[in-house]
């Protein structure tokens, strides 16, 4: 048997390391100042890519894609040579993949902020990023699919096969979600609408969740869980069986997320059977993670990495029998819309993703450094700064999440809704919104402490650019295979995956838009097209994240009903690309906001004087002001090209209407400026806030008008 | 629902690769073996593989007297 030598490099590992570092504190920071912006609405000055609204996309997407992602690079980087006795298959390749990523987050940095964004929950970049992701993406999937090829062990370890998952699932998630029609080179609007766009967007969003943050980081776990013990997995032949259960049940639990809404029963029940069966596989995983320590507790009290990976697999237990509790009906009436979510999302994310990338990085910094970590007692505190941390943050918020819902849901002996005034459902749960900035501040605190531990381990050390090893190569260990026959079975499996894909994102691009388009047909014919100058409010809305505060989907319950009105049916919402239903209602439901003599209604000058100051309104409320929106004059340059991007898209306006729309745009603008003049207000017609009123006051009117109402 | 019909069958064809990997992994033999695997992944270096092991030992008892 020849030996064959080769490298392992460690260059690309401590990249992706640092990046997950920097990228892990700046998404928390975001998080910890928009955390504090539900409670001091005014902290954000008056600037616009400081509100709420514009920074909540920068958190999520930050803490997902730039923390979680680098922080999988690095641990697959890391691993998959290694379990494969081969370096990985491109040095280069790697690096376009890691510089192109980080190009990815700056550019999603800048632009979310300044209200470049899509309108789509964890899907906020705009097109010519997302274009970029799909091809690092794909750099990505290359670069580890050939290592695969070239591997030297006959035997795929799974976790591998749980990267292999991740690449394939995500890059067809991505692409599909992502199809949009540009509008302009930062604007553009998705090929679906309403409902289609809802439950495409929620396939994808649970989809994220599974393939993101759950496989690859299930991957790390079967790598540097027993590494890191120094002792085999508990069974590996649970973790098989866990790996296929868990990519053949996720795919399908999208819909538990549309529970109530206009989506078809079916598709809804279908949707919460596939999260309940989901239990088994997630919580194989769980079981065979901990397991792995059995015996061997000692050495958890010991290692500051072990007791990290114990809270973080516990984390992902909790998180994984909640969700499945979570689709149930019963409870999702309850939890839907309210802080519980929040929670929910938080132990899988400070839990879970967070406590095993610590671990994976304690471990791993002091390994290629070739030393020992610099205090374990630094470590440690970390530990219990994090674990703490993460307590005060989800507890507080499970309290606001009931309290809330309760209050929502609570009628008086008259049989009146309880607490009518939707501020004070608020101002009753913003003291569990300190305890959370409490929470987050100790988890953030941890993580200084890490950093500084890492740094004073990694002085102390030398950096081992690469590390040699050998085996012999893989024909040399099946008999009676010859060399030729080897090569041209790896062959076929890396051409089938790769044509695959490029046929599906081929198909996928070109089919798609037809097929939405047609499907588009109206089914009340009541509900028209808005109005140039609402689709220009309407892009307002977007571009501020009103949608991250107020859900536009009031679900058919008695409490819901009176609140807000009737409730939201899927035809609709067929010409609103994207749909905004919304997952969190921070503020009240605005599906209804404009219909006149509806229970929430308010007139223009209102929501003018709301606009500029929430304060001045509602004493208490926690929306931040948008004064910019009254200074800002609408830019109706692109007016013609938005029209004619909605026609493509099947939005029924007459032809030639692009031409014209304009100066419709103008005599409505007129019309309720002059109506706030008259009432006092000194605005001129076209400014932005007169766009967002007249979108406003729109909401919801469809289906009450004199001559259509049934 | 033209978007639902999309999916499953998107779903369907996702399923169907992972079906069609997972009939190519049992066939290929790859999990005849399902012991050895974890217990090969812990040695990363072949012929330090027993020094290694020493090495440990020695680093967490230094760790206890921390
Ligand atoms: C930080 C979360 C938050 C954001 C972001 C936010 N709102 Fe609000 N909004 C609230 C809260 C809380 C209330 C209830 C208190 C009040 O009326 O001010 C509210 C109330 C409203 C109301 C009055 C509803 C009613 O009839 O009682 C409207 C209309 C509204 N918001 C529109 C918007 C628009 C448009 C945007 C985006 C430009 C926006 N909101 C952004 C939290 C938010």
């Amino acid at each position: 048997m020849e030996l064959q030598k080769f490298t392992y490099d460690n260059k690309i590992t401590r990249l992706f390391m640092n990046a997950t570092i920097l990228w892990g504190i700046v998404g928390m920071l975001v998080g910890l100042i928009i955390a504090l912006e539900l409670i001091f609405p005014l902290m954000s000055q008056n600037i616009p890519w400081l509100s709420f609204g514009r920074l909540r996309p920068l958190h999520t997407n930050a803490v997902i894609f730039a923390f979680v992602g680098n922080g999988m690079f690095t641990g697959i980087y890391y691993s998959t040579p290694r379990l494969l006795k081969t370096p990985m298959f491109s040095e280069l390749l790697g690096k376009i993949h890691f510089w192109g990523w980080q190009l990815i987050i700056v550019s999603a940095a800048i632009t979310l902020p300044l209200g470049y964004t899509v309108g789509k929950e964890y899907a906020e970049l705009e097109w010519p990023i997302d274009i970029a992701i799909a091809l690092i993406w794909v750099v990505f999937g290359i670069n580890l699919i050939m290592t695969t090829v070239k591997r030297r062990t006959k035997h795929i370890y799974v976790a591998i096969w749980f990267y292999i998952a991740t690449f394939v699932t995500v890059a067809v998630l991505h692409i599909v979600n992502s199809i949009a029609i540009p509008v302009s080179f930062l604007k553009s609007y998705p090929v679906y609408a309403g409902i289609q766009d809802a439950l495409v967007q929620w396939w994808y969003g649970h989809n994220a969740v599974a393939f993101f943050l759950t496989t690859p980081y299930l991957g790390l776990m079967y790598y540097f869980v027993p590494k890191a013990a120094n002792r085999p997995i508990y069974s590996y032949k649970l973790s098989i069986i866990h790996f296929w259960a868990l990519i053949f049940l996720y795919i399908w639990a999208g819909p538990h997320h549309l529970l109530y809404s206009a989506l078809p029963d079916w598709a809804q029940a279908l949707g919460v059977v596939f999260s309940i069966m989901l239990i088994a596989p997630s919580w194989g995983g769980m079981i065979n993670g901990l397991l792995t320590l059995r015996g061997a507790w000692d050495k958890v009290r010991e290692s500051p990495v072990l007791k990290m990976f114990v809270v973080g697999i516990t984390a992902y237990g909790m998180a994984t029998f909640e969700g499945p509790m979570l689709s149930l009906k019963s409870v999702n009436a309850l939890s839907h819309f309210t802080d519980w979510t929040i929670a929910h999302v938080h132990i899988g994310a400070l839990g879970w993703n967070g406590m095993i990338t610590f671990g994976m990085l304690y471990w791993l910094l002091p390994k290629i450094y070739n030393t020992k970590l610099h205090s374990v007692k630094l470590a440690n505190a970390h530990f219990w700064l994090a674990t703490t941390g993460m307590l005060f943050f989800a507890i507080p918020l499970y309290f606001a999440g009931f309290t809330q819902s309760l209050m929502w849901k609570q009628f008086n002996e008259e049989g009146y809704l309880a607490y009518p005034n939707f501020i004070e459902t608020v101002v009753q749960i913003l003291p569990m919104y300190f305890i959370r900035v409490f929470g987050g501040t100790l988890y953030i605190t941890g993580v200084v402490l890490m950093i500084i531990n890492l740094i004073k381990t990694a002085n102390a050390g030398k950096f081992i650019q690469s590390e040699d090893d050998e085996a012999p190569a893989l024909h040399s260990q099946s008999h009676g295979v010859d060399k030729g026959h080897r090569i041209i079975e790896g062959k076929p499996v890396i051409f089938t995956i790769l044509t695959l894909v490029a046929i599906l994102i081929g198909g996928i691009v070109e089919f798609v838009p037809m097929f939405m388009v047609k499907s588009n047909v109206p089914t009340i014919s009541s509900v028209q097209p808005y109005t140039p100058l609402e689709l220009h409010g309407r892009d307002i809305y977007l571009r501020e994240g009103c949608y991250l505060c107020h859900s536009q989907m009031i679900r058919p319950f008695r409490s819901e009903v009176e609140r807000y009105g009737d409730y939201s049916k899927a035809g609709e919402s067929i010409y609103d690309h994207p749909f905004q239903f919304g997952s969190k209602r921070t503020g009240p439901d605005l599906a209804r906001e404009g219909v006149k003599g509806g229970p929430i209604y308010k007139p223009d000058s209102w929501h003018y004087n709301h606009f500029l100051s929430p304060q001045k309104m509602v004493a208490q409320s926690i929306m931040p002001p948008y004064p910019w929106l009254i200074s800002r004059d609408l830019n109706i340059s692109t007016t013609s090209k938005k029209i004619r991007v909605m026609q493509t898209l099947g939005v029924p306006y007459p032809e030639g209407y692009a031409e014209r729309a304009n100066d419709d745009l103008l005599k409505q603008a007129n019309q309720i400026a002059k109506g706030l003049r008259d009432g006092g207000i000194q605005v001129e017609d076209t400014k932005e806030v007169i766009a967002l009123i007249a979108y406003i006051q729109r909401l919801g009117t469809d289906i009450h008008k004199p001559a259509n109402n049934q | 629902m033209a978007a639902i019909i999309f999916l499953i069958f998107l779903g369907i064809i996702v399923a169907g690769g992972f079906l069609a990997a997972f009939i190519w992994a049992v066939r290929s033999g790859q999990y005849d073996d399902d012991y050895s695997p974890s217990v090969r992944m812990l040695f990363d270096k072949k012929e330090k593989a027993a020094e290694e092991k020493t090495k440990e030992e020695t680093q967490s008892t230094t760790i206890t007297k921390n």
